[in-house]
């Protein structure tokens, strides 16, 4: 195992420089993005079918813990990003805007499925064509249902979206 | 089958307008007021025991505008009948069956929300699958489409109007 080079010194012997990483530099919007973005914690609102292809791909075969948002927080005040996973209805829609409300910043608000994303098929007086009418969505993932890739393609666009964005430490309200 | 169902013929015709049979199942029409007997008839008789559903159907153009419909099953005898009424669009009144069918109270609940149809005799007629506050009844045929009556404000940029200017 040891192929002969000498071991990188974490302490100094006794000057006070070592070979170990003291300080790095770097953005710290860039920081914040590239921690943030691997440890998304999904609250999933599951209201319908969709919710099969959500086990799927939060399963072994498919795995989001590649992308560090495979646990998922039952509570909202826990959880940073809302899957909305299948269809709201109007008599829905007062809770899931309850739990949006309920979480804190930052969040990020996924659309899972035709359902959640324009109200698919249903264009009647019961569904909400698509919950960016009632709370702000930042990706939008197709299908009926979606394929688990396409759901991993949409956690990699969340992915980079966080990553460009900005992450104010000190905000208005704080 | 045939022999209940001629059994079941001789015993409603007194009350029955018209009787025929449609995919096995014998269709029984009748005046509203025949109902209490007509169910009573069937139970009692011919050991019609379950209440399967209560629903209604919209014919915008008929004078006396809607159908109400009920399905009973015999455990016994193992058929279904079909008992059908017609009521008007101003008095759409019918008699309720949840002193013989327990189970008549929540279809009836649906049957009034969905079609606005008062069910005599159902003291809990609340709306079961819409909220409270919702206006009309959204399987009548005269309701449009994309008639929503969203409980939360829509955020900026989105109009009820692009949707309900499809009606």
């Amino acid at each position: 195992m040891n192929s002969g080079r000498a071991p990188i010194p974490i302490t100094p012997a006794g000057g006070s420089k070592s070979a170990a990483f003291e300080y790095l530099t770097t953005k710290k919007d860039e920081l914040c993005g590239w921690a943030r973005k691997f440890s998304l914690f999904p609250y999933p609102f599951v209201t319908a079918c969709c919710a099969m292809e959500f086990m799927s791909v939060s399963s072994t075969p498919y795995d989001t813990d590649r992308f560090g948002a495979a646990l998922p927080r039952f509570s909202p005040r826990q959880s940073d990003l809302l899957m909305v996973v299948g269809t709201v209805t109007h008599k829905q829609a007062p809770i899931l805007v309850k739990v949006y409300e309920q979480m804190c910043e930052p969040k990020w608000v996924m659309a899972f499925g035709v359902c959640a994303t324009s109200g698919g098929f249903y264009q009647n007086y019961a569904a909400v064509a698509g919950i960016d009418r009632i709370i702000p969505v930042d990706v939008y993932i197709p299908g009926c249902p979606p394929r688990p890739e396409t759901v991993i393609d949409g956690i990699m666009q969340l992915q980079d979206k966080i990553a460009r964005e900005k992450h104010a430490i000190l905000t208005k309200d704080f | 089958m045939a022999a209940i169902f001629d059994a079941l013929r001789s015993q409603l015709e007194r009350l029955a307008t018209v009787m025929s049979v449609a995919h096995g199942v014998l269709v029984v029409e009748i005046p509203p007021s025949a109902l209490a007997e007509t169910v009573q008839a069937l139970k009692l008789n011919f050991g019609f025991d379950m209440l399967l559903d209560v629903t209604a159907i919209d014919w915008p153009q008929r004078e006396q505008r809607f159908d109400v419909v009920w399905h009973f099953y015999s455990t016994q005898h193992r058929v279904r009948v079909r008992v059908r009424t017609q009521v008007g669009e101003s008095d759409p009144v019918v008699d309720s069956l949840t002193r013989q069918y327990g189970s008549a109270a929540f279809l009836e609940r649906e049957c009034h929300e969905m079609y606005g149809i008062r069910f005599n005799g159902n003291s809990d007629l609340r709306p079961i699958l819409l909220y409270e506050g919702f206006v009309g009844y959204p399987l009548r045929k005269d309701y449009p489409k994309l008639g929503e009556q969203p409980l939360v404000k829509y955020r900026e940029g989105f109009d009820l109007a692009d949707r309900t200017g499809e009606r």
